[in-house]
């Protein structure tokens, strides 16, 4: 993805200040890899929590920018509808596989059930010692002394094992999974930035026939607790057809890649922003469990999810009207100091670190939340003991996306203990 | 607390981890279960949504008895332990039970999946 990234230049946007408050629009994707969708947030939040706005690329739409507005909403799933999409944009091609996270109930729970014991608690503990020891495996090969991309290395490969273990899918192969979870979350509107929606399209079908050759060979042995071998069994998904079977493979693809691998590098570059708070970790490694929920919410790696309001509903003194569709900022709601103290700072032991909204809330929140948090846990349990310090060398670079806040690059040199 | 404050009665909550660990908390009338345990560190129930019922976070077995007596639970509270895991008959979301002086001598357990 590296040739993706060289062609982004960087563009400067209006001081939201100057922009009249009814054309402020916080979506351009290139707003966020600059780092200029802060102020922009902090405006509305400020004069206007409930705000519309029209944008060219995704028509009208609603913003929500404070924490218990969108605690409000996302836990509404009677009047706020995750159908047909949960992202901000539309299908220009009118390729949408169908998947739980974009379904209402009844369908919804009845899809999420079967696949969510791969990662339930009970599960993730039996998984536990593996997933340790495959990432001592990956920390014990770093170069020490010399400085490497971090996301390559360490997030991307990390989190793209973990994958390959939750679809028991064949270990040498697994980097097809990142590939296909980049290509999957590449945004329609940076087009010119390599891949169309027809290419993208492409490229998720060749994804489907490798995983339906993965779906014939399950559903011939017993089943077992992968995601693969868990919808070939089960009744609520064992007839869906092939395009609904491909976009429940997308959701988790990429709801345990993309949001994990970026909170794996945000943490480290977090850590040499605050210089402090690795010291307090280093005297202090009980805090981890709590350093971690506070890496989620400082990196919220998922800018916003969206919804169709059923009905017309009222917030913030405004009228949100049915067909309407809402934009549920979560990285403006994790910095809202109403509800969170200095919010801006990365505090490893903040008070009440889990209240957070980036895993979102109601019946669509995080299926994944468990597993994430503990391969950020283990990760920092096996980094302590062997490095004294991870020096990030230079300023990282973003993913241009108003959904997806990653790194594509973020260099990184170790110390040795 | 001032001596010639009036007295008022504290009712007594009792929070059982799945090995049988129990906590005793003696609480103020008015709040929830859910803030029962969080404002007395008691392990188990992380409650990330702060009590919006939106995270299943706070989940809670009861007795049989207490459960019935508690009356049913709201559509909401339904839809968000049709997600959590080991739920029960009797199970509830602890940040939507209010504690009142009933509910003093109280036993709530704590399923194995929230420690
Ligand atoms: C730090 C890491 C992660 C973050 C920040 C994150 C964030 C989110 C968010 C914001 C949602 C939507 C919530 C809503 O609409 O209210 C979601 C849903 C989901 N996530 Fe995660 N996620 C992470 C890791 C994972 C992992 C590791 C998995 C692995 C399987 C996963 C699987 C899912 C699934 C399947 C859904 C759909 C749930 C539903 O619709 O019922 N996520 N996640
Ligand atoms: S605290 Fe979140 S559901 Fe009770």
């Amino acid at each position: 993805m590296n040739a993706v990234n060289d062609l982004m230049k960087p563009v400067a946007f209006p001081n939201p200040y100057d922009v009249p408050l009814q054309e402020l629009d916080p979506s351009p994707e290139a707003l966020y890899d600059s780092g200029q969708h802060w102020a922009y947030f902090e405006r509305l939040r400020n004069e206007a929590p409930v705000h519309y706005c029209e944008n060219e690329a995704f028509g009208g739409f609603w913003n929500i920018t404070k924490f218990n507005d969108i605690v409000e909403v996302d836990s509404n799933n009677e009047v706020f509808s995750s159908e047909p999409n949960i992202t901000i944009g539309e299908s220009k091609i009118d390729f949408s596989p169908p998947m739980f996270i974009a379904m209402d109930n009844p369908k919804h729970d009845a899809q999420r059930k079967v696949v969510s014991p791969a990662v339930a608690p009970m599960q993730l503990a039996e998984l536990e010692s593996l997933i340790r020891g495959r990432v001592a495996t990956v920390l014990d090969n770093l170069p020490v002394g010399e400085t490497f991309n971090w996301v390559d290395a360490v997030s991307i490969e990390l989190t793209t094992q973990m994958l390959a273990t939750l679809f028991d899918f064949p270990f040498e192969e697994r980097r097809k999974l990142t590939y296909w979870s980049d290509i999957a979350v590449t945004s329609p509107n940076v087009e010119e930035y390599g891949v169309s929606e027809e290419k993208r399209r492409d490229v998720m079908l060749e994804c489907l026939e490798y995983f339906t050759g993965l779906w014939n060979e399950r559903i011939k042995r017993p089943k077992k607790n992968d995601f693969i071998s868990l919808l070939a069994h089960s009744s609520a998904t064992a007839e869906m057809d092939p395009l609904e079977y491909l976009g429940n493979l997308m959701l988790l693809i990429v709801g345990g890649n993309d949001t994990t691998r970026s909170s794996m590098s945000g943490g480290v570059y977090a850590m040499n922003k605050f210089p402090a708070e690795f010291k307090k970790l280093q005297e202090n490694p009980k805090l981890i469990p709590n350093m971690v929920s506070e890496i989620i919410r400082w990196q919220t790696p998922l800018a916003h999810m969206r919804r169709i309001a059923k009905e017309d509903y009222e917030i913030g003194g405004k009228t949100i009207r049915k067909g309407d569709k809402v934009i549920m900022w979560y990285i403006s709601g994790n910095r809202d100091q109403d509800v969170i103290e200095n919010p801006d700072d990365f505090l490893i032991d903040r008070k009440r670190a889990r209240h957070h909204v980036s895993f979102g809330f109601g019946v669509h929140r995080c299926m994944g939340n468990r597993l994430a948090e503990m391969q950020l846990r283990i990760l920092w349990e096996e980094l302590l003991p062997r490095f004294s310090r991870i020096e990030v060398t230079a300023e990282p670079q973003r993913v241009r996306s108003n959904f997806v806040m990653g790194y594509t690059h973020l260099p990184v040199k170790l110390h040795a203990k | 607390m001032a001596n010639n404050e009036q007295d008022t009665f504290m009712p007594t909550i009792c929070f059982v981890e799945h090995d049988g660990t129990e906590h005793s908390v003696t609480v103020n009338s008015g709040i929830s279960l859910m803030e029962a345990a969080v404002d007395n560190d008691v392990p188990g129930i992380d409650a990330d949504c702060g009590g919006a019922c939106a995270c299943a976070t706070c989940h809670v077995m009861l007795d049989k008895d207490w459960f019935e007596a508690l009356g049913d639970r709201e559509a909401t509270e339904e839809s968000m332990l049709a997600l959590a895991a080991e739920v029960t008959d009797t199970s509830r979301l602890a940040c939507q039970i209010e504690v009142t002086d009933a509910l003093d001598g109280i036993k709530v357990r704590m399923p194995e999946s929230q420690f």
